[in-house]
């Protein structure tokens, strides 16, 4: 079995940006103590049920982990370390973002262990960052990825794109700039309307209009020349890196390995008792911390997944993967040949589209399928 | 039905039933959809205290879960009232609650040959619609005395006067006595029963004469087997009398007899003027048709009561399950529809687009409706509904004559000679300001206009038109042109040739045999292309191009394509919430099973029906 990957998840930002639905909230004041504490708990949690597993990566995600005292981020990263077996190369990632309250404590974190850093940059366009809602300048993100770069042995950015009437030479000179800055990892985000967003009521009313289709597609095949021409790879549909530079946090997920997700709202992926269980935490942060206090955990569901389910959710990540997925490994992880997962017809089909192809024994998924990987995995899963 | 509850356990004989003709009024109600018929005979169960409060539900008489939701009645029902007149005499009212909808116009008229009289109930706020008028005309050929009651009174909107004119000019009923009530508020119900004894007349009949009995209505109940409804209009009917069906020659015991209070209530006989049930061990009412005349066995009556008509289905379909292994829990369930419903047909028929089902026939579109949804809510199969075709009259050049229920079935045209098709004459009333978009939807479905009148500031049309033309949506266009304020009442009106073309549907050069479907030739090109553009829109997009196409044998009419799979790039950040992204593909995935595979292409089943809806 593969290294396990840890999640943590921080759900605090300073403002609610309006296009996204992670589990992030703002709050006046926080009990920093008692979340931790409450992290602490959960971690003992899972060490206690998991054994000491191989570790591969810890990855603190949000809402806003560089909230964080990067005190806290070095207590839970010796727990972790305690509790499972942590390989020599133990990847440990902490999304920023390039505000200045957390430029500043970069180097701190670095001090707790933290060697690689996912700075939220989402554009370098000052009119786009306002759009976005974010609170920090294209200056402030330059200088927060400059500091990185000397801070952090690896660093990766985020941006979005296909933004309302962003043209392609824009995105492309965007873009370019961006890659200028020498990140050895990027992920590239096309922007989506979420339910229940301030961007999705906008939407609704028609004030926000996304590029589509064809538009969108071309945006996408210009993201991948941009990125190649700087030596970056698509090794997932939207993360792009120089070879060896993958995050290995996200490869465990997109691989169907095992991961272990804690804080509120929280999802994890568990190899227990021969099963694979679904987990989840409460999304709410106070209810989720009061259930931790209660029981040791805040896990709202715990569900074994049928080999059916497996299957389709392997099948998801796998070939979103350049790698794509190979047969043996799927029929060992989901109880079910790959052959059985797929609709033959389909799959017929879409080689003779050029969506689908075999490579070295593994499927995967071709440029031309990547453009329509959604309705492709519909018609292809059984 | 829901009502039995006594049958069997009650003491037995219960109580004699034989009222002096003199004390007997059978009547019916008739009355536009929501005029207020089932509040009225709500109000009269009540104030005759036939059912207690505590059983007084509303709108007793509608018991089926679709009646009582479309508000519409399938089956005749009845209810004997017992009335304490002003005349101090105590009569026995037998309402006799009838279907109000077009497609059941035999049933209608049947239960209208079992009464004397009728109330017309009409809505003060409203007047005269299409609907009051097609029922007060059967009634007056059934001989009905008439009494006008004016409904709703109570309503500010009211305006009696101006309706008891309009009832005068249009349907020439005098209204001088016409009743007027709230059935709501209950006002003048007293007015209504006191007209029922002193203005309808009380039934005719010589109890010593052979048996005569009108078969009203017939259902299946699971206790008690097939329960018929008659109406004695000569002799008697008691248990153990060996009786017979004049039509079908059927000779049966009779087990029990007995009326409705509403509850079944057994009773030792029915005499002349009577109506009641009675049961006798009948197995489905497949055997008892509607209108048939029973006699006795024993001493025949020498001709049955007139009238009697052999339901037909004007409308057939094809019905499939939508998962192939509910074939043969389909036709266990039409089975067992059959049983209570004998104007319903069905045999089994192969499709290449979806596979074994069964070809159902039904008195109209109504009826089609809710036998489809009895189909599914009752016995939960989800089906696909081919669209529905009239039933063609198929001429060969040898002579031969055949009925063509299927448009797939039709034979080449080098042997056809000539095809007929069904019409109707319909009658619409409308407001004047829609009246011009009326007669042009009339004109463009091909009618022949006989009548064109005003009843105050309300149209009134008569069309001869195609039933081909009327049976898909032309309801739906009707309502829409009219913003719901046309009604639209039909009959049959008998066969004439046509100049009709099939038209097949082609899908990537397959023809697709459930969307193939019979027009006019001149409407043909139009429809075959509208059809080709609605497939465009209901087929989703495939891993490849689809052609599709519409024809007239080897001709194509109208072509659209496809395209292949269009780009919807996803690139976003997911995270580890696997499951939200999972369920999201199982959605679309449930989305698919309602498809239907065909060659290579995948048809949701809606396609089959919306594919067909012009306008
Ligand atoms: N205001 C008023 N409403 C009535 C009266 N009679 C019936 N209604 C209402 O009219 C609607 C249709 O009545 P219903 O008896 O169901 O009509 P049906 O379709 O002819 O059986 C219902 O909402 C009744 O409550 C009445 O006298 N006055
Ligand atoms: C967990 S989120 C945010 C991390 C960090 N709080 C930040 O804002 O930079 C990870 C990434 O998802 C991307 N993202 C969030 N919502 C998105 C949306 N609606 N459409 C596209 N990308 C989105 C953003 O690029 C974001 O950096
Ligand atoms: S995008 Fe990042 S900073 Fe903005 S609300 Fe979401 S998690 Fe918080």
């Amino acid at each position: 079995m593969p290294p396990l990957a840890l999640y943590i998840h921080w759900p605090f930002c300073l403002a609610k940006c309006p296009y996204c639905d992670f589990n992030s909230h703002v709050r006046e004041r926080i009990d920093a103590a008692g979340f931790i504490a409450a992290l602490r708990a959960e971690l003992a949690f899972e060490g206690a049920r998991l054994g000491r597993r191989p570790l591969g990566s810890i990855f603190f995600g949000g809402g806003t982990p560089s909230l964080m005292a990067p005190a806290d981020v070095a207590a839970l990263i010796a727990d972790a370390r305690r509790v499972f077996a942590p390989r020599d190369d133990l990847e440990i990632t902490l999304e920023a973002n390039p505000t200045s309250v957390e430029a500043g404590k970069l180097a701190d974190f670095r001090a707790a262990g933290v060697n690689r850093l996912s700075l939220g940059v989402q554009s370098l366009d000052p009119a786009a960052l306002a759009f976005l809602g974010r609170r920090h300048s294209a200056g402030q993100a330059i200088a927060a990825l400059e500091s990185a770069r000397r801070i952090f042995p690896r660093l990766s950015f985020d941006l979005i794109y296909a933004r309302p009437g962003q043209t392609l030479p824009a995105w492309r000179a965007e873009l370019r700039a961006a890659l200028a800055l020498a990140a050895d990892h990027l992920s590239l985000y096309q922007l989506t309307i979420e339910p229940g967003t301030a961007f999705a009521t906008a939407h609704a009313r028609g004030e926000i209009v996304l590029p589509e289709g064809e538009e969108a597609a071309a945006l996408y095949e210009a993201t991948g020349a941009e990125a190649a021409g700087a030596g970056l790879l698509p090794y997932e549909v939207s993360n792009y890196a120089r070879p060896g530079a993958e995050s290995r946090h996200n490869l465990a997920y997109w691989r169907y390995g095992d991961y272990a997700g804690i804080g509120p709202g929280a999802h994890g992926r568990l190899t227990l008792r021969g099963e694979i269980v679904a987990t989840r935490r409460h999304r709410a942060p106070e209810i989720w911390a009061e259930r931790v206090g209660r029981f040791g955990h805040g896990s709202v569901a715990e569900t074994p997944l049928s080999p059916l389910e497996r299957g389709r959710e392997m099948l998801l990540m796998g070939l979103r993967l350049a790698e794509g997925l190979d047969p043996a490994g799927f029929a060992r992880r989901t109880g079910r040949p790959l052959a059985e997962a797929i609709d033959a017809e389909i799959l017929r089909q879409a080689e003779a589209a050029g969506y689908l192809a075999w490579e070295g024994g593994r499927l995967v998924a071709l440029p031309a399928g990547r453009l329509r990987l959604d309705a492709l995995l519909a018609a292809l899963c059984r | 039905m829901i009502l039995a509850d006594s049958g069997a356990e009650s003491p037995y004989p219960s109580r004699m039933t034989d009222t002096a003709l003199r004390h007997i009024r059978n009547f019916a109600i008739i009355a536009h959809i929501d005029h207020g018929k089932s509040t009225l005979a709500d109000r009269l169960i009540e104030a005759t205290g036939a059912l207690s409060n505590r059983e007084m539900t509303e709108q007793v008489l509608d018991t089926m879960e679709i009646e009582r939701e479309r508000g519409i009645t399938i089956k005749a029902q009845t209810v004997r009232l017992s009335y304490k007149a002003r005349d101090g005499e105590t009569y026995a009212l037998n309402l006799m609650d009838t279907p109000g909808h077009v497609d059941f116009a035999y049933e209608v008229s049947r239960s209208l040959a079992a009464c004397e009289g009728s109330l017309l109930v009409v809505d003060a706020s409203q007047g005269v619609e299409a609907q009051t008028l097609a029922n007060v005309y059967q009634a007056i050929e059934a001989g009905h005395e008439i009494v006008p009651v004016l409904n709703k009174i109570d309503l500010p909107a009211a305006e009696p006067e101006r309706v008891r004119r309009q009832i005068e000019d249009v349907i020439g009923l005098d209204t001088s006595d016409a009743v007027l009530i709230s059935a709501k508020t209950g006002h003048n119900i007293a007015g209504v029963l006191e007209a029922i004894v002193t203005r309808l007349p009380p039934p005719q009949g010589d109890p010593e004469a052979p048996l005569k009995a009108l078969l009203v209505d017939s259902w299946y109940d699971a206790y008690l087997g097939v329960v018929i409804l008659v109406r004695v209009k000569d002799g008697r009917l008691a248990r153990g009398q060996k009786i017979r069906m004049m039509a079908t020659g059927a000779v049966h015991v009779i087990e029990q007899t007995g009326v409705f209070s509403p509850r079944m209530v057994a009773a030792a006989d029915l005499g002349p003027g009577e109506i009641g049930y009675i049961t006798a061990g009948i197995k489905t009412v497949a055997d008892c048709r509607i209108g048939d005349t029973i006699t006795e066995d024993r001493r025949p009556a020498e001709a049955p009561l007139p009238g009697f008509k052999p339901s037909v289905p004007v409308v057939w379909c094809g019905l499939y399950p939508v998962d192939a292994d509910d074939f043969e829990k389909l036709r266990e369930s039409l089975g067992r529809l059959r049983l209570n419903d004998a104007s319903f047909h069905y045999e089994p028929e192969t499709s290449a687009a979806l596979g074994f089902g069964f070809r159902c026939g039904f008195l109209g579109l109504l009826h089609l409706e809710i036998v489809q949804e009895r189909l599914a809510r009752e016995f939960g199969l989800d089906l696909i509904a081919t669209a529905p075709s009239v039933v063609y009259r198929i001429h060969r050049t040898n002579g031969q004559v055949a009925d063509l229920h299927n448009p797939a079935d039709m034979p080449d045209g080098s042997v056809i000679d000539k095809i007929e098709e069904p019409w109707i004459k319909a009658t619409i009333m409308v407001p004047d300001e829609y009246l011009g978009a009326v007669l042009h939807l009339c004109n463009e479905r091909r009618g022949q206009q006989v009548d064109l009148t005003y009843v105050g500031n309300r149209a009134m049309a008569v069309y001869r038109l195609p039933l081909n033309e009327v049976v898909f949506d032309f309801y739906d266009r009707l309502k829409s042109v009219s913003r719901g304020y046309a009604s639209f009442d039909y009959q049959m009106d008998g066969y004439a040739e046509s100049d009709l073309v099939r038209i097949s549907i082609l899908v990537n050069a397959e023809p697709v045999d459930a969307l193939a479907f019979i027009a006019h030739r001149s409407a043909a090109e139009t429809r075959g292309r509208a059809i080709c553009q609605r497939l465009k829109d209901l087929i989703p997009k495939q891993l490849f191009k689809i052609a599709i196409q519409a024809a007239i044998g080897g001709r194509v009419i109208a072509r659209e394509t496809i395209g292949a799979l269009a780009k919807d790039v996803t690139a976003k950040c997911y995270g580890g919430d696997i499951s939200r992204k999972r369920k999201l593909l199982e959605k679309q995935k449930e989305g698919k099973k309602r498809m239907r595979q065909f060659g290579k292409v995948e048809i949701p089943q809606s396609a089959f029906l919306a594919a067909l809806k012009t306008g």
